[in-house]
């Protein structure tokens, strides 16, 4: 009897290790019949800033979006705040999505909506607060982004660094645990996308939340990461501190830093056959 | 040799048709999965505290119904008007004009009315569905609503429907009235028929059964439109080219399965 009320809180309990947000554990993905990652495992921990690097194609983005819940894996785990998204029941699912925050690389802010009511949305539809009070609340958060005054704006009527902020703003209404940015530097200039990581920093210490960055900017990534993961063509090439992969002795990782192309050695039979196609003819014959 | 290239030519058109016919029994399940996922949402929605909002069903029931009064009042009139010219032209060769309210009553209730009202929003709210959703899709904002535990169908699709099954069938109610009224002015004048007698002999003509016939088409012309909308925005792929062919696809889908519908319905129901 005894053993069997062990059983039942075992497996009710997080398998997650205490101290990790988010793990990842032998995860494929396909696009179609391209492979996009290969056995990827990651630990994301507590209150730390994690960020994702990789150049185009190394399966950043598709990571994220594994990250974020938006795909559900066929194969390996991830389980995100103890919850394993492979077995997760409709309603903890919704549950632990009101815990994730996401400032998408565009804003994604709602066209049609005003910024005030964009920034009100999760509130309005996650809780029973009155008009006013979710008035309040989206003010504070705009203050915190430094975008107080503009909630009656449209989205079309703000700048590229505006309504990355306002994404933010958004992004952190319902108090998240885990706070995903995709690529927060794009489309910005250096100033404003300094001012962006600072930002960044600067929710960490005031809400102590875990921040996760997918970025291919190196600068921004020494500045705000704890720990970076390199993504190279679906594989984790390095997991570690600033430090770490600074001093690392790859030669691949030390091209990626230093934005060195890697010598291409071309097999001249391969080359003709792609020139005339006939490879290409072959496989659909 | 020539066999063989016979042979890889007919494999060939049969993977073609094979690939499309499975693509097309794709596309239908498509459709029954958004049709369920939509009740199940407008059922289940409150359980999960995601109810559907009825200020988002106003919403779209402005947009579908009350901002297409004019153009479906202005479509349905001139289609009474033409039914009345056509029919008094015809039935003059036999010389019973004043028979031609019988078919004005009927084609317009039964027929003209719902087909009309259907193409029109399909037109109009079909292709605005699918350019929204496309347009949604790919600035990321469907994405942005799923990371907020916001379901896109009980946000987006639920409302959409239920403005399209409510807003339908009334516009296709007005449409016969303004169609039939605007017929029995032309009649009225060609054939010296006071509006009092015209409306007199339409209400005796006409059953309940006849306007239900045309109400019933409507609601099933209103799932199409959603549908068909909704899931062509979905499917977009690519930037602004994607929307552009998500939004002439839905529309010319939309008005290809009201037709076809508007076909089996009466064939089923009719003879």
């Amino acid at each position: 009897m005894q053993m069997a009320a062990t059983k039942q809180k075992n497996e009710n309990a997080p398998a997650i290790t205490p101290g990790n947000v988010i793990e990842v554990r032998n995860l494929v993905t396909y696009y179609g019949t391209r492979r996009i990652l290969n056995d990827v495992s990651l630990d994301i921990r507590e209150g730390e800033i994690m960020v994702i690097m990789g150049g185009s194609g190394s399966g950043k983005s598709t990571l994220l979006r594994y990250l974020m819940a938006l795909e559900k894996q066929t194969s390996g785990t991830i389980n995100i705040l103890g919850h394993d998204i492979g077995t997760i029941s409709k309603k903890d699912f919704f549950n632990m999505r009101k815990k994730l925050g996401v400032a998408f690389q565009g804003g994604a802010l709602f066209s049609s909506m005003t910024v005030g009511e964009n920034i009100m949305l999760p509130l309005y539809e996650h809780t029973k607060l009155d008009r006013k009070t979710m008035e309040i609340m989206a003010r504070m958060k705009l203050e915190v982004v430094s975008l107080a005054g503009f909630e009656n704006l449209m989205p079309s009527e703000l700048s590229g660094g505006m309504i990355k902020r306002a994404a933010v703003a958004r992004a952190i209404v319902m108090d998240p645990k885990i706070l995903f940015f995709d690529e927060p530097s794009a489309g910005l200039d250096p100033v404003v996308s300094s001012a962006l990581d600072d930002l960044i920093l600067t929710l960490r210490e005031a809400m102590g939340m875990t921040i996760v960055v997918v970025t291919h900017e190196l600068e921004s990534a020494f500045k705000i990461a704890d720990r970076i993961t390199m993504l190279d063509r679906g594989d984790i090439l390095f997991q570690g501190t600033v430090e770490e992969i600074r001093s690392h002795p790859s030669e691949r990782i030390q091209n990626l830093l230093n934005r060195r192309s890697e010598d291409q050695t071309i097999d001249p039979d391969e080359y003709m056959k792609r020139l005339t196609g006939e490879d290409v003819k072959g496989r659909l014959a | 040799m020539t066999n063989e290239i016979q042979q890889k030519t007919s494999a060939k058109f049969f993977d073609r048709v094979g690939r499309s016919a499975v693509g097309m029994l794709e596309e239908v399940g498509r459709y029954g999965v958004m049709l369920f996922d939509s009740i199940y949402w407008l059922v289940m929605g409150p359980n999960l505290k995601q109810p559907v909002r009825v200020a988002s069903v106003f919403s779209e029931m402005m947009e579908i119904g009350i901002r297409a009064i004019p153009i479906v009042g202005m479509m349905a009139g001139t289609i009474g008007i033409m039914l009345a010219i056509q029919g008094i032209y015809t039935l003059r060769i036999f010389g019973a004009e004043s028979r031609v309210v019988i078919g004005i009553a009927f084609s317009m209730v039964r027929e003209f009315g719902p087909l009309i009202t259907g193409i029109l929003v399909a037109g109009r709210s079909g292709s605005a569905l699918a350019a929204r959703l496309g347009t949604m899709k790919i600035s990321q904002e469907i994405d942005a609503l799923e990371v907020m535990g916001i379901n896109p169908v009980r946000f987006l699709v639920v409302p959409a429907l239920l403005g399209c099954l409510i807003m339908v069938p009334a516009l296709t109610f007005f449409g016969d009235v303004v169609g039939l009224w605007a017929a029995g002015v032309y009649v009225g004048v060609a054939l010296d028929i006071s509006m009092a007698a015209y409306i007199d002999q339409t209400i005796d003509i006409l059953s309940v059964d006849d306007l239900m016939h045309g109400l019933g088409k409507s609601v099933i012309f209103a799932v199409l439109i959603a549908l068909i909308g909704v899931l062509n925005g979905f499917m977009v792929k690519g930037g602004a080219e994607g929307v552009g062919k998500a939004t002439t696809r839905a529309v010319v889908h939309c008005i290809s399965a009201l037709v076809v519908t508007d076909m089996l319905f009466a064939f089923m129901v009719t003879r």
